[in-house]
């Protein structure tokens, strides 16, 4: 086990864990932040998506002791009162169905207009490519993403 | 989530009497003192609420909770059922905070999600527990107001009493309703008059799911809790050995437990379990029959050749028929195993104490999770509770409680609340799949290209009667007959979403099309046919409406230009279940020698829609769920072991996978059917006979992407 500290949505936030841990069950089993789900483990889904220093990444293959010097966003800490842009258009186009993928969708898209804040069709579709939804809401997304575009 | 609604079940008043229709007769409520606060908390709305009914709960302040009795996995319950209760109570639907109830068989009838079947089933239910609480609430302000009932209207939540110029909202009369019974009838609105029916009402949980809040099962966490993993066998065999020495070393790792034919590892967070799990040495050995999928196909070709099947259906004379044919047509189609894969994998929290359980989590059917749980405990159903989490996904998966009686079993052998979870690779590896099924068809034509017999035989694996021996076309055609056989194999299986239906329909449409091009026929106009005579001479029993289907026939026909322009190869597809009729056509452009795939028109007869965005989700949804599944479905085996463990191989749609779907509804009137499945099923059929169009190759098996005639053709999918 080892004393490492994190800095995840703004705050310093010390964890005492096997250094191997993936970010993923840190974030869930050891400090409560559940909005980061589990879905594959091995970096195909998405569902697991935060931001490292504003870059999306699969928190279920990343392990905790290689975050040290960086700064985590989670779905938790995307915006104060759930008002992200984002968050925003995912609210007014009524995307989910269960909505299990739902935060990693909305890091993901985040995270890519932080790149790209007036990206074509095409572009959404690569970017968010990296994201599965079992339930099928991608016609919902594609369009929350270029609204989002829009908003911010 | 945990919290609030227990919070709910304790402070509340008691039903001193309901029926399943949720009414309730005489209150019992608590304190009604009126804080003047803007924005209350549920749970404080909740604590001077008077309960109406089992579905309605209003406060003095005119805020109003209404509860979802049915499991939340995506299909919008949550948001469509008060939606029901909200119309006829007339009530502001700003006011209203929507709960998930917690299993109540006392007060719910068929808590459950599947089949399609919720909003059929309490269509009327609903609305009678809006309509009759709305009743009392105007007969109060009546005596209140001492003015007759009838000149009372009531919209928006205000009632109102126009010539005495009165008016309040619905919290000012809930003291006065309590004094009041409830009728047991009373009259429903007409559904010209909704207002909130019809609706693109939002999620009501989209604040929570977009800001990352614990509503799924997973998610739930409880002060002392164990964490549990589970190795399970392979399919067909048994444990011969374990070598935990390894797996118990690592740290986090508190137990290991081998019971009945699996192994449990335990302890306080999760990542420690799945390292124990790699680490952990477990031989099997046979324990009867292992298969393979080789050994499935030499299977089904032995059930279709050499087995008798037993007959589901037989009209007419169909050797006569088969006689008398100028040409007959014969095909066989099949499809592989599936898992359901929702997102959120397998979970379930069990507290078991003495001679009682507190169970939580994801379940389709919290009946079942609780009869499961009386089962192994022996203790009376009445002593458990099962708390219902939002589900993240359940395709029909979550009908069983398999994963419940782990938790119950874990819980009571650790004496400790247990949370057990499954990984992905236990999620596709543990069982339970869409059955494996192959069908032969064959179909009589005559001088005219009329079907004068048709024959069906299915073939399933675990698949139990894998035809709809009474579906069309069946009544449309004189000599009939539909047979079934099966094989019984140590894989398990369980509804998957749409039922054998969402194989049958794609293999059945595609048959047809063969058919109707055979008989030198336009698709469209070959169905049409066939349901002229269903209607007009109908053979034996009809399970569908005739009207309804030709009505979603002609509608899908007229929107998607069928047959309109050269340049676009279509495949028509169509389909009843699950008492709804979709009708599908896939358009299918050739661009620089590429096929592309641009866009599915979907046109359904769910009857009233209820809410236009989650009826659009459910639609598209089914749809991408049934293109990605025939497009690249595929879960084979190997030694009773699924060869695919995770989504690098068990390949799911993805979004650049994704054609434009333009979607329409028949308005016909009829009440609402369920929508969570009848889309699903037409789909690979569209497609497949979309792909025959454009490229001559006709798809007999899915998934298409691994087909031989398939593999030459560069398909590619872009939305228009």
């Amino acid at each position: 086990m080892a004393k490492l500290n994190l800095r995840i949505n703004g705050q310093s936030r010390e964890v005492d864990v096997e250094e191997d841990t993936p970010l993923l069950w840190v974030l869930r089993d050891h400090l409560g932040l559940v909005g980061t789900k589990y879905s594959c483990g091995i970096a195909q889904c998405g569902a697991c998506t935060v931001h490292r220093n504003g870059e999306a990444i699969f928190s279920c293959i990343t392990p905790v002791s290689s975050l040290i010097e960086d700064e985590i966003t989670t779905i938790e800490g995307l915006s104060e009162e759930g008002d992200h842009p984002v968050q925003k258009a995912w609210a007014e186009v009524d995307v989910a169905q269960c909505g299990y993928c739902q935060t990693g969708q909305i890091m993901n898209a985040a995270a890519f207009l932080n790149k790209n804040s007036a990206p074509s069709m095409d572009e959404i579709d690569d970017a968010m490519n990296r994201n599965i939804c079992r339930c099928g809401t991608y016609h919902k997304i594609r369009e929350a993403v270029a609204m989002a575009a829009k908003l911010t | 989530m945990a919290t609030r609604n227990k919070a709910s079940r304790r402070d509340f008043l008691k039903i001193a009497g309901t029926t399943a229709g949720g009414l309730f007769i005489g209150f019992n409520w608590m304190s009604c003192d009126s804080p003047k606060v803007e924005v209350l908390s549920t749970e404080a709305i909740l604590a001077q609420a008077q309960r109406f009914n089992g579905y309605l709960s209003i406060a003095p302040t005119g805020d109003i909770v209404i509860y979802s009795p049915n499991p939340e996995l995506g299909q919008n319950i949550k948001t469509s059922f008060p939606m029901l209760v909200a119309e006829e109570l007339d009530a502001d639907w700003k006011k209203v905070r929507v709960l998930q109830a917690n299993l109540d068989t006392q007060v719910f009838d068929r808590q459950l999600t599947g089949g399609s079947g919720a909003m059929p089933h309490s269509w009327e239910r609903l609305r009678k527990a809006g309509a009759t609480a709305r009743f009392v609430l105007v007969a109060s302000a009546a005596k209140l107001w001492n003015v007759p009932a009838e000149e009372i209207t009531v919209e928006n939540g205000i009632i109102s009493h126009k010539a005495s110029r009165k008016s309040g909202h619905f919290g000012e009369f809930v003291t006065e309703a309590a004094t009041m019974t409830a009728p047991e009838e009373v009259k429903l609105k007409d559904p010209k008059d909704f207002k909130i029916i019809g609706t693109a009402v939002k999620n009501v949980d989209n604040a929570e799911i977009f800001t990352g809040k614990p509503l799924f099962g997973l998610d739930f966490y409880r002060e002392g809790m164990l964490h549990a993993m589970i190795q399970r066998p392979p399919f067909g065999m048994k444990i011969k050995s374990v070598d935990d020495a390894a797996a118990k070393k690592i740290a986090g790792v508190q137990d290991i437990m081998i019971y009945e034919n699996s192994v449990a590892i335990v302890g306080t967070s999760t990542w420690p379990l799945m390292k124990a799990k790699r680490a952990l040495k477990v031989t099997y050995e046979p324990d009867g029959t292992v298969e393979s999928t080789e050994d499935h196909n030499r299977i089904f070709k032995d059930m279709i050749a050499n087995q008798k099947g037993e007959v589901r259906r037989e009209d007419g004379d169909v050797t006569q028929a088969f006689k008398n044919a100028a040409k007959v047509v014969v095909a066989e189609y099949q499809c592989p195993f599936l898992s359901h894969s929702p997102m959120e994998p397998m979970n379930f929290f069990a507290h078991v104490t003495g001679d009682k359980a507190e169970l939580i989590g994801p379940t389709q059917t919290p009946e079942r999770a609780r009869q499961t749980a009386a089962g192994i405990l022996g203790i009376p159903p009445e002593n458990i509770t099962v708390e219902i989490t939002r589900l993240g996904g359940g395709f029909g998966r979550r009908l069983a409680a398999d994963f419940v009686a782990e938790a119950v079993q874990l819980s009571r052998m650790t004496n400790a609340p247990v949370k057990v979870i499954w990984s992905r690779e236990d999620d596709l590896n543990g069982g339970l799949y869409r059955p494996a099924v192959r069908y032969r068809f064959e179909a009589a034509l005559d001088e005219s290209g009329n079907m004068i017999g048709y024959k069906l035989k299915g073939a399933g694996i675990n698949s139990g009667n894998s035809t709809r021996q009474d579906n069309f076309p069946s009544g449309a055609v004189a000599n009939l007959k539909i047979e079934s056989v099966e094989h019984k194999s140590p894989i398990t299986t369980n509804a998957w979403r749409a039922p054998i239906t969402n194989f049958l329909a794609y293999a059945e449409q595609s048959f047809l099309d063969e058919v109707a091009l055979e008989a030198g026929k336009d698709p469209v106009q070959f169905r049409l046919e066939l349901l002229d005579k269903a209607k007009n001479s109908p053979t034996g029993k009809i399970e569908y409406d005739v009207d309804r289907m030709i009505g979603v026939i002609k509608t899908a026909a007229e929107k998607s230009n069928w047959g309109k322009d050269p340049a676009v190869k279509q495949g028509f597809s169509v389909y009843f279940s699950h008492r709804s009729y979709v009708a599908q056509v896939a358009d299918i452009v050739q661009e620089g020698g590429t096929p592309v795939l641009k866009k599915i028109t979907a046109v359904t007869d769910c009857g009233i829609v209820v809410n236009p965005t989650g009826a659009n989700h459910q639609v598209r949804g089914g749809i991408v769920d049934g293109m990605g599944h025939a497009m690249y479905g595929n879960l084979t085996f190997k030694d009773g072991l699924p060869t695919q463990k995770n989504f690098d191989t068990y390949k799911l749609i993805r979004m650049k996978e994704v054609p434009e779907v333009d979607v329409h509804y028949v308005d016909s009137g009829f009440d609402p059917t369920g929508l969570g499945e009848p889309a699903l099923p037409p789909t690979g059929g569209a497609i497949a006979n979309a792909i025959f169009a454009a490229t001559g190759r006709r798809l007999r098996s899915q998934p298409f992407n691994e087909q031989e005639e398939f593999s030459d053709i560069k398909l590619a999918i872009r939305r228009a």
